[in-house]
């Protein structure tokens, strides 16, 4: 009945810098996991953010980037351009990804490039302190949102896969969550067949992993897995929202 | 082969070409757009990459991601889009990657003009980008020094690891003049197997390349910060390049003008001799790292009373000038902005009056 | 053969979460704190274990392994 469980190849040995509970450590290990099952370590490039993961590139064995904040689309078209054969992720946060990096993952999502991006929902910004992200709920506190972020001054919150899966051009966007194993489960498969889109040659593919920040919700890693199963699914479905095919 | 007539952004293009770089990332803006215009066509004749980014941030990372994989790249743009690309040009040379930027220079700042200038003197050789770096600045007064410079600047990136910058303006990207790519200046890339991501399986290696720029702790960022000057350091020993005109003569004053302004100054120099008035000149060909020595040697000349800098800026390389002077002498500064280029005539006046 | 349930002291941050989803409550947190003052999870009963592995799947900081193993060994109460 019993299975054995290993860290994979492609993840190094360091502990993590990030917080008790942070689902950074979940996604960190799929993506590594993955890359392992598939035999592509030696050919694949990553892209680290500004965010928590800023240092990401500590915690994989593979060459590795290090993004100017919300840039690592652009750094990412630039590898697969000139060397289409290497596999190439971006690890990518709220802020990162969905605003300050908005126009870059827009452009590249629509040109079609070959890469694959990671990106980590949570609603907040992380490693400046809790402030408000593109993608903080209606009412959420934050450190720049303290009596609850206002839509009626800020808009509503983003909903990146979705607004992608609105290009014409063929790409394979995804939510997934990592806030339970069975969804666990489920992330990794979605991101093995992104990575597989991309070994086809086939197009862009996102994934979108909706995480947790336990420091900057004020609450502990279980509360969190909670707070982001009430709040944040109901506003952020899973599922896919297009495929190449 | 003989001499063809191209116009300057195309002999640019092309020269990138001719030096072996086949990847070209850009975004149009006046007056450089004729670049990716001919690249667009030349680049898949000739096997190569020419991707239009959706801006000049993005295409100045576009440039870090695959320069870092070890590819060589360069990408052209005009002053705003220079501005937008220096976050990405602090990156790239933290991260020491080579790369080859060109700047044809508009009026500015702001959204300025579109006609030429020599503002961003400045933004190239003192920052415009956050942090202790510095680029290797050319800047060539012909179509025909544009394509050698731009031809030298990728070997040049390659043995500093940094990014190159060419400080054309808009005269130097517009005009058209007879031009030849010279076989001596083709080089082949270098090996960077040793720090570039291009895959462990391409290395044939076990161990992983690492990109970065970012050094949290005090005495390791102080330790990168020290080798990189260390490279400028080498940069100012063995790079500086500049041309001297009629310095062999008594000259009274010395101009010092770089680009297609020391085209007009040659003209008003050669003018001024026919009515007995000796001028010199010191045309810098590198901007950083700035010819010094050669500007206060030439100060130091007993006949010479008055240094003048001669720009299309309010006064940017002045500064440099009186730095290299040293209070030999008092340093003027004489230029336009807007576009009009100075006529030979009014160079003439400006050197009288002083 | 037999599976052996591994918790690495001292990369365990405590959070929680595999206490959370163990569907057998084998988990819980030491009232001992780790090289990083971090009370780090131990199995407080190990017989229990059903080797399904979904605390090493909750798991950010792969602080729990398991492995094969030939003898069967007696599993410590306490974290090691």
């Amino acid at each position: 009945m019993g299975k054995t469980f290993a860290k994979p190849e492609a993840l190094s040995d360091q502990h993590t810098h990030y917080c008790p509970g942070c689902t950074h450590g979940i996604i960190h290990r799929l993506v590594a996991e993955v890359i392992d099952e598939l035999d592509i370590k030696g050919r694949t490039v990553g892209i680290a953010p500004v965010g928590c993961a800023v240092l990401a590139y500590n915690y994989f064995t593979m060459d590795f980037q290090e993004a100017a904040h919300g840039r690592a689309p652009a750094m990412a078209t630039g590898i697969k351009r000139v060397r289409p054969d290497l596999i190439v992720f971006t690890y990518q946060g709220d802020g990162d990804l969905a605003s300050i990096g908005m126009g870059e993952i827009v452009h590249a999502a629509n040109r079609g490039e070959k890469f694959t991006t990671i990106f980590v929902n949570n609603a907040v910004y992380g490693m400046t302190g809790g402030q408000m992200a593109p993608t903080t709920m209606p009412g959420q506190r934050t450190t720049t949102s303290p009596f609850g972020r206002n839509v009626e001054e800020v808009g509503m919150p983003i909903k990146m896969a979705e607004l992608l899966s609105t290009l014409e051009t063929p790409g394979y966007i995804t939510r997934q969550t990592v806030i339970k194993p069975k969804y666990i489960v489920r992330a990794k498969k979605a991101i093995k067949k992104a990575f597989q889109y991309q070994l086809e040659g086939r197009c862009f593919s996102l994934v979108e992993v909706v995480s947790t920040c336990p420091t900057n919700w004020g609450l502990t890693p279980v509360q969190a897995l909670k707070w982001a199963e009430e709040t944040l699914l109901p506003y952020y479905k899973l599922g896919e929202f297009k495929t190449p095919d | 082969m003989g001499k063809i007539l191209m116009k300057g952004n195309e002999a640019i293009g092309e020269a990138a070409i001719r030096a072996g770089c086949l990847n070209y990332f850009a975004y149009p803006i006046t007056p450089q757009s004729e670049v990716a215009e001919y690249l667009s066509r030349r680049m898949p004749e000739v096997g190569g990459m020419f991707l239009q980014g959706e801006s000049e941030v993005a295409v100045a990372y576009m440039l870090f991601g695959a320069s870092a994989c070890g590819a060589r790249v360069f990408t052209t743009s005009s002053s705003p889009g220079i501005s937008l690309m220096s976050e990405g040009l602090s990156y790239i040379a933290a991260a020491q990657c080579p790369a080859v930027f060109v700047n044809i220079m508009r009026g500015g700042p702001g959204l300025g003009g579109i006609l030429p200038s020599q503002a961003d003197y400045f933004q190239a050789t003192k920052g415009g980008g956050h942090g202790d770096y510095r680029l290797l600045v050319m800047a060539p007064a012909s179509v025909q020094e544009a394509v050698e410079m731009v031809m030298l600047a990728f070997p040049l990136a390659e043995k500093y690891r940094n990014p190159v910058m060419l400080l054309g303006d808009g005269l130097i990207g517009q005009m058209m003049e007879p031009v030849e790519f010279p076989d001596h200046l083709k080089s082949e890339p270098t090996n960077k197997d040793e720090w570039a991501t291009n895959g462990m399986d391409t290395r044939g290696s076990n161990k992983r390349n690492l990109v970065k720029s970012l050094f949290l702790d005090a005495g390791k960022l102080n330790d990168h910060n020290l080798m990189l000057k260390a490279k400028y350091d080498r940069m100012k020993k063995e790079e500086i390049r500049y041309e001297s005109y009629n310095i062999e003569s008594d000259y009274k004053t010395l101009i010092v003008s770089y680009g297609t302004m020391s085209r007009v100054c040659k003209t008003a120099i050669d003018n001024m001799k026919d009515e007995g008035l000796e001028v010199g000149m010191i045309r810098p060909q590198t901007l950083f790292p700035f010819p010094e020595k050669a500007v206060y040697e030439a100060a130091s000349k007993g006949s010479c009373k008055i240094v003048t800098s001669i720009e299309m800026s309010m006064g940017q390389m002045v500064e440099d000038v009186e730095r290299s002077v040293k209070g030999k002498l008092p340093v003027r500064w004489y230029g336009k902005c807007g576009g009009d280029v100075p006529t030979p005539e009014e160079v003439v006046e400006a050197v009288k009056s002083f | 053969m037999a599976y052996k349930h591994c918790i690495d002291n001292n990369r365990c941050k405590g959070c929680g979460l595999c206490v959370s989803v163990c569907p057998k409550k084998v988990l819980e947190l030491s009232s001992e704190i780790n090289t990083k003052s971090y009370f780090p999870v131990y199995q407080a009963r190990p017989e229990d274990c059903i080797f399904c592995a979904t605390c090493c799947i909750m798991c950010p900081d792969v602080a729990i392994t398991i492995t094969i193993t030939e003898e069967t060994e007696d599993r410590p109460k306490q974290p090691v």
